[in-house]
């Protein structure tokens, strides 16, 4: 069932005292990979730096995404329903009874790990999986898009614009534009994640989880509580995508059903984590690297494009074809994403 | 995966046991037939709005509902035989309307006879796609696979369009104007037409798989495919043929909707939606399943607004489906496994 993603991770660690090495090796590199992208708002110009805050954004839905569907084996393709719900939670306080945006993004992410039990729980007690599991969770994401639509107090189509304040405010996260702290802050947040990543891959219930993947009723035998490990995975990665939804709100300014519930979001989180690889620690992040500046980097050419492109001028779509030709690609020559085989190539 | 509805009454029933269970899941389909015909019932005697209303939402309804059931045959058809979830049904669905826009438009040709010039055309596509991006993943039994590919395909297909046609929405010059009234309710030509063509191409699609030894061979696939291939069928072959009969089964949906839809590279992702509510609704793989559930989920959508207006009744739709999920994964007609 999951042939995308990567088993033999199991295995490797199954040596504590590997374990440890490893884990110790992905949190250094944690750190100075972070300490790396700070510095970055601090030579980018304003454009590049929208660019890179998308890309984090992207970032972080891929690595929320990848835990309950690489790591947990529970393929989501309604992950814009916890975005949506960490985006609307947040924008729902701020506007209407002036909650913090700091507050308010611990709360959808409450709320999106409790609705994501939820849904997998009904889902699995009715042991949907596989296909069956996708299209559930696609169909969640779409009663929340049509319910937000025709909700009052969510503002039906309108969506949520968040107040621009005239003077800084850390409490409610706003800055002069341009300031580093609109990068800082979904930096941290994916710093976050990928903490919470490496940690969950090699703790206990991270182990259980990968062995809940690879094989439900072997690890059932071997008195592993099936339900409870999944919907642990679950919550993180719910919450973590939800964090994604409440920073997008507040770094546009504003949010509607489709920027929030749309199938395009879902596909956003699924894309840079199977382009990477699924079900490793650094896959989503390499593709959400590449994919946030590549269509980026399209969309630039297509407004002016050079001489002999020039046929190309004022074309929409390319950006979005080109990264589904890619993906197409991946799936079928690197089903372990960029990141997946570039490593097994180094272990061998 | 096997799905081995599609195989239909090749085998005759063995005598008990299981007689009992086999005419208990009968009575399903039927119990479904009477409870819609009972909301019905119910609309009209204290739903509170005018027998017209009701009518002409009925009679939209059924009409609709057709159009759905054939988008939704070849997607169960390509479920029920690959085992894929094809994500990129709706996107094939637009490619076909717009392959007939260009030629009513370009080519002058009419729009039925257009129809008719994109099914072969749509037929190949589909075959392609299955022979050079999807055998591969399908033989190595992946799930999730098929499914990234498909929705890559589906963007791509979108994109591809908007970058040709641009995203302003298009219309395809009809050819038959007019309209009847059936029991007080206006149903327009196209729309009868559109109709009528969807339940002969199913009824036509049925009968070459139960009658002919090419749809004798695509359920043997279907039911077991590793027997079939020891028995000298080519799998591969099958599987792309398959698919390609999924694709041509859009392009006569497309055709026919093409004059009362107005074209933009996004129109087919709402059909994606309903589809796959509806084989799921139907149960997946089977071919009588999804046209039931096509007239249903159709039904559902005009009366349901008589009472949500907007995209309220979608939102019904999708309780069908959760609920369907939850309670009957099988569907309507169960694999008779």
């Amino acid at each position: 069932m999951t042939t995308l993603t990567d088993r033999p991770a199991t295995v490797a660690a199954d040596d504590p005292r590997l374990r440890d090495r490893s884990a110790a090796r992905s949190y250094a590199v944690l750190g100075v990979l972070v300490a790396v992208l700070a510095v970055l708002p601090l030579v980018l110009d304003d454009q590049t730096e929208t660019v890179a805050v998308r890309t984090l954004i992207f970032a972080i839905m891929a690595v929320g995404w990848n835990l309950m569907s690489g790591y947990g084996g529970m393929f989501s393709f309604g992950h814009a329903a916890f975005f949506g719900i960490g985006a609307y939670t947040s924008a729902y306080l701020l506007v209407e009874h002036g909650v913090s945006p700091w507050i308010s993004m611990v709360v959808g992410a409450v709320i999106s790990a409790a609705a994501g039990c939820l849904i997998a729980f009904l889902c699995l007690r009715y042991k949907l999986a596989g296909a069956y599991f996708a299209l559930a969770t696609f169909a969640f994401a779409q009663v929340f898009l049509l319910g937000v639509q025709n909700l009052d107090f969510l503002n039906r189509t309108e969506g949520f614009n968040v107040p621009i304040l005239s003077e800084d405010s850390w409490t409610m996260m706003q800055w002069k534009a341009g300031s580093s702290f609109y990068f800082w802050i979904p930096l941290a947040i994916l710093a976050l994640g990928l903490l919470g990543t490496i940690w969950f891959v090699h703790s206990r219930t991270g182990q259980y989880a990968q062995a809940v993947r690879d094989d439900e009723v072997a690890a059932a035998s071997l008195g592993i509580h099936v339900m409870r490990v999944r919907l642990v995975t679950v919550a993180a990665s719910c919450a973590l995508t939800s964090l994604a939804g409440s920073y997008y709100t507040q770094y546009y300014f504003f949010v509607g059903p489709e920027q929030a519930f749309g199938s395009a979001v879902s596909v956003n989180a699924i894309v840079p984590a199977v382009i990477g690889g699924i079900g490793t620690i650094w896959g989503p992040l390499v593709g959400a690297l590449i994919v946030g500046p590549l269509s980026e980097w399209i969309a630039d050419v297509l407004r002016e494009p050079p001489g002999f492109l020039s046929f190309l001028e004022g074309l929409s779509g390319l950006d979005v074809a080109v990264y589904a030709a890619l993906l197409i690609l991946i799936v079928l020559f690197m089903p372990k994403g960029i990141y997946g085989t570039l490593r097994d190539r180094f272990r061998s | 995966m096997t799905e081995p509805t599609i195989t239909g009454t090749a085998s005759p029933a063995p005598p008990d046991p299981g007689g009992t269970r086999r005419a208990s899941e009968a009575a399903v389909p039927l119990g479904v037939v009477a409870a819609v015909l009972v909301a019905i019932v119910l609309v009209y005697a204290v739903g509170q709005r005018s027998n017209e209303l009701v009518t002409q939402s009925v009679v939209t309804g059924l009409l609709l509902g057709g159009v759905y059931a054939l988008v939704s045959v070849g997607l169960t058809l390509i479920f029920g035989v690959l085992g894929i979830v094809n994500f990129a049904q709706g996107a094939m669905l637009t490619l076909a309307m717009y392959l007939v826009y260009e030629m009513t438009t370009s080519g002058g040709i009419p729009v039925y006879v257009a129809t008719l010039l994109a099914v072969p055309v749509m037929f190949l596509f589909g075959v392609v796609v299955q022979a050079a991006l999807l055998n591969k993943l399908t033989l190595a039994g992946s799930h999730e696979g098929p499914l990234l590919v498909t929705l890559g395909l589906s963007l791509l297909i979108i994109n591809v369009l908007l970058m040709i046609f641009g995203g302003r929405p298009l219309r395809v010059p009809g050819s038959v104007d007019g309209s009847i009234d059936i029991f007080g309710a206006v149903a327009s030509y196209e729309r009868l037409i559109a109709f009528g063509g969807a339940l002969l191409v199913s009824a036509a699609l049925l009968l070459f798989l139960r009658r002919t030894s090419f749809g004798m061979s695509i359920r043997a696939v279907s039911a077991n495919s590793e027997g079939a291939a020891l028995v000298g069928v080519d799998v591969r072959r099958i599987y792309a043929l398959t698919f390609g009969i999924g694709a041509a089964c859009v392009a006569v949906a497309g055709g026919l909707m093409a004059p009362f839809l107005s074209l933009t590279p996004t129109v087919g992702e709402q059909f994606t939606i309903l589809a796959f509510v509806i084989v799921v609704l139907g149960g997946l793989g089977s071919v009588t399943g999804a046209l039931l559930g096509g007239l249903i989920i159709g039904l559902v959508q005009t009366v349901g607004a008589l009472y949500f207006p907007g995209t309220g009744s979608l939102i019904l739709v999708f309780a069908v489906f959760v609920l369907v999920l939850f309670f009957r994964p099988e569907g309507i007609i169960k694999a008779a496994s």
